[in-house]
């Protein structure tokens, strides 16, 4: 009997080759070793070339003024800040436009995708048609066909100043708190009269008006929360559950009017000073044409996830679920969204992934993003492109890989559970 | 994983292709082996660099890689024209796709020095301006406060728009292009109020709009725009080739030889530094590693500096720019090239 514990053979030169054991290790060994060679080789050669032009590898000039102005920023920026605070506007920026987009795309895809499953003839067509334009067309075509209508359909902001007539060429629409123009479209904004300034929060500067609604929010939340295992437990004990809607609803309302009377919470409309609307909130167009690009165009590719989820759930299990007399929402809600989750998930992470990829797209419409500041501008008067790129892709990595680690976790929490 | 490495050979066989550095007469060995010269321009800017419907460049900046090529390659048309933008063109000139930039560069401390490049001179001394369209009713660009501004990224007027604007205490919002192109469709579209980049490059779009008449250039100047060509350090050779190269062409002007009367002044004429300059004395080709009438062929390529400007963005063209500061040093302007001796 021939040992099957490899240990156990003494070992021969030609085991290397012949022996599976050995042979595997020996792959192995050779690849692991070339692939670090490789490795080596491209780094040393991109070392050796940057030195041969008279370039170090120096990520130093991230500390340097940046000296160009950042048409949007979530955060405090001015010509003055460093390269890296221009590099953190253009991430703000990035993840802005990725989140919003993942949620929107979320919403789309789920109704699109249910709506292509309806028994209703015309419906279930007009989604197939969304679908597949936006599946088949590549998406720079879509943000720059969105984008020329944008600019080309739009009034200019000047077209609302009035005439010598009196008669504009354009007027705002929804009782004059809106103004679609052709760089941006102008929204009111709230705005607090009873201003009580702003708190020190680690570090940063926390509008304390802003702090205020969201403690309240929070407590409400909590408390609900508590209200409605109480209310459980009460059905589960005695059989008869609590009303807790009112309670709900008093929570909520009640500190956000109480809030908002407190701090003369009211709106600014914008009006037309100069060249431009000021007063309310300018929406740039840029950043409305990327995020409805990336929303319609990854919403698609979720519709046809969702559609395969739900398909996968036999029908038998809404038939039983049925004969147990639940109505269609609970049928949906508590036997087929959970199964079809299951197939959902996965490949949601890839199209989730994928948008906050695309968003580097957002150079197109002269979007501020990450691509933008610290992989255009700050490249372009730095010089410094091999830095700029690492740096890019770092950071491209670390918010992909922060992606998938979170949705794998919700995935984990959804999956079949084994016991 | 076999895939991996593939791509990872691929990778490095790419990167290693690209890798490319300047040293001591390496460039004109290469152009001389290559037959023709890699000429970074601007991608389309009438007058200064432009293909025509057949695709003939032709322009200011044009006229310098010609004068290079006709004094290293003995033939004008042997240019290969790369247009760059202002994001790609020091990255064409710092990887060796191009042997000379001649796009509209501004000369700047921080090119010369951290980007590592070698401005060969000046051939137009320009500044940054704004147009605006007639009917808004602006008059100074300190009129601007809260405007929308195209600008190309990538350039020195990008961060003197910001210095500008910072320094006289006023607001704008910047838009962003990449090319003269996006810029005057921008532009023209209304997204945005005022278009800036350098003056001569305002005029230079103007000209080519269906009305000019209904565009002006603000009078103000608020920065320092020397143009000129630029080579990558390293390469003193090439570096000296391309400066005198301009120098020829700006003396040529001076000593009023034209691409008309060139052939029979390299022979007739009596002055000593147009005798050294067109080689009919001296070899001064050979130092410069080239051969004796290299000037002579730069200058009959288009013709001297002025003929060049003349023919190119002069008065008599749409875009009709005034010699101004780039008139001869004789004639109160700021060209002056360095004697040839």
């Amino acid at each position: 009997m021939t040992p099957n514990n490899p240990a156990d053979r003494p070992f021969r030169l030609s085991m290397l080759i012949y022996d599976r054991h050995y042979r595997s290790l020996l792959i192995q060994a050779v690849v692991f070793i070339a692939v670090m060679l490789v490795g080596w080789w491209l780094v040393n050669n991109t070392l050796t070339n940057l030195a041969r032009m008279g370039k170090t590898l120096d990520f130093g000039f991230l500390w340097n003024r940046a000296g160009y102005d950042i048409p949007f920023s979530l955060i405090p920026y001015s010509s003055n800040d460093s390269h890296l605070r221009a590099a953190m506007v253009g991430l703000t920026n990035t993840l802005l436009v990725s989140a919003l987009g993942c949620v929107f795309a979320t919403v789309i895809g789920v109704v699109v995708g249910v709506l292509r499953l309806s028994g209703n003839w015309l419906v279930a067509r007009l989604m197939t048609i969304y679908v597949e334009t936006f599946r088949n067309v590549p998406l720079l075509l879509w943000i720059l066909v969105i984008l020329a209508l944008f600019t080309e359909v739009m009034p200019a902001p000047r077209d609302y100043k009035p005439a010598a007539d009196g008669t504009a060429k354009a007027s705002m629409i929804l009782f004059d708190s809106v103004a679609p123009t052709n760089r941006y479209t102008a929204i009111p904004r709230l705005a607090v009269d009873n201003d009580p300034g702003s708190v020190g929060l680690g570090g940063f500067q926390v509008d304390a008006a802003l702090l205020a609604f969201g403690v309240a929010l929070l407590a409400a939340w909590c408390i609900r929360r508590w209200l409605r295992d109480r209310a459980q437990l009460l059905q589960d004990t005695t059989g008869r559950r609590p009303a807790t809607w009112w309670i709900t609803a008093l929570l909520f309302l009640v500190p956000l009017l109480v809030l908002s009377w407190l701090f003369q919470v009211h709106l600014v409309r914008p009006e037309l000073k100069g060249f431009n609307f000021a007063g309310g909130l300018n929406l740039d167009n840029g950043f409305v044409v990327l995020l409805l690009a990336l929303s319609l165009y990854t919403g698609a590719f979720i519709a046809e996830i969702v559609r395969a989820g739900v398909m996968a759930v036999s029908r038998g299990q809404s038939e039983a679920a049925a004969a147990l007399g639940l109505r269609a929402r609970l049928i949906m809600g508590l036997v087929v969204l959970p199964q079809a989750l299951r197939v959902i998930v996965p490949p949601l992470i890839s199209q989730y992934l994928n948008l906050t990829k695309n968003s580097s797209l957002a150079i197109a419409v002269g979007y501020p993003d990450l691509r933008a500041t610290l992989g255009g501008t700050t490249l372009n008067q730095t010089g410094r492109e091999m830095e700029s790129m690492i740096v890019m892709m770092g950071i491209y990595l670390a918010i992909s890989l922060v992606i998938s680690g979170v949705m794998n976790v919700y995935n984990a929490r959804v999956t079949l559970k084994e016991r | 994983m076999r895939q991996i490495v593939f791509l990872a050979t691929a990778a490095a066989a790419a990167l290693a292709a690209g890798g490319a550095m300047a040293a001591e007469g390496e460039t004109l060995a290469q152009v001389k082996a290559r037959g023709v010269l890699n000429c970074g321009v601007n991608t389309g800017l009438v007058g200064f660099a432009a293909p025509d419907a057949n695709g003939n460049w032709s322009g200011f900046d044009i006229a310098i890689c010609k004068a290079v090529a006709a004094a290293v390659l003995g033939d004008a048309s042997k240019v290969k024209y790369v247009p760059t933008t202002g994001q790609t063109r020091f990255t064409a000139l710092s990887s060796g796709e191009v042997d000379v930039l001649a796009r509209n560069s501004t000369w700047t401390f921080q090119r010369d020095t951290d980007l590592k490049l070698d401005f060969a001179g000046v051939n137009y001394y320009d500044g940054q301006g704004f147009m605006v369209r007639k009917d808004l009713g602006v008059s100074s660009a300190k009129e601007l406060d809260g405007a929308t501004i195209c600008i190309q990224t990538g350039t020195s007027t990008e961060l003197n728009l910001a210095d500008w604007f910072r320094a006289n205490n006023m607001t704008y919002q910047p838009v962003n292009i990449d090319s003269n192109a996006e810029g005057e469709q921008q532009y023209m579209a209304g997204a945005c109020d005022a278009y800036t980049t350098d003056a001569s490059g305002l005029a230079a779009t103007r000209a080519a709009f269906a009305d000019p008449d209904n565009h002006i250039i603000l009078p103000e100047i608020i920065s320092k725009e020397p143009l000129g060509p630029a080579v990558r350090h390293g390469d003193n050779n090439w570096g000296d080739i391309v400066r005198w190269v301009l120098y020829a062409l700006i003396s040529g002007e001076e000593y009023g030889v034209t691409s008309a009367n060139i052939e029979e002044l390299s022979k007739s004429s009596t002055n000593p530094d147009v005798q050294r300059m067109l080689g009919a004395t001296d070899d001064y080709g050979a130092m410069l590693g080239l051969d004796k009438e290299w000037a002579k062929r730069a200058i009959a390529a288009s013709g001297n500096y002025g003929e060049i400007f003349a023919a190119n963005i002069g008065e008599q063209t749409p875009i009709g720019l005034a010699r101004g500061l780039n008139a001869l040093w004789t004639q109160g302007g700021l060209m002056y090239a360095m004697p040839f001796r």
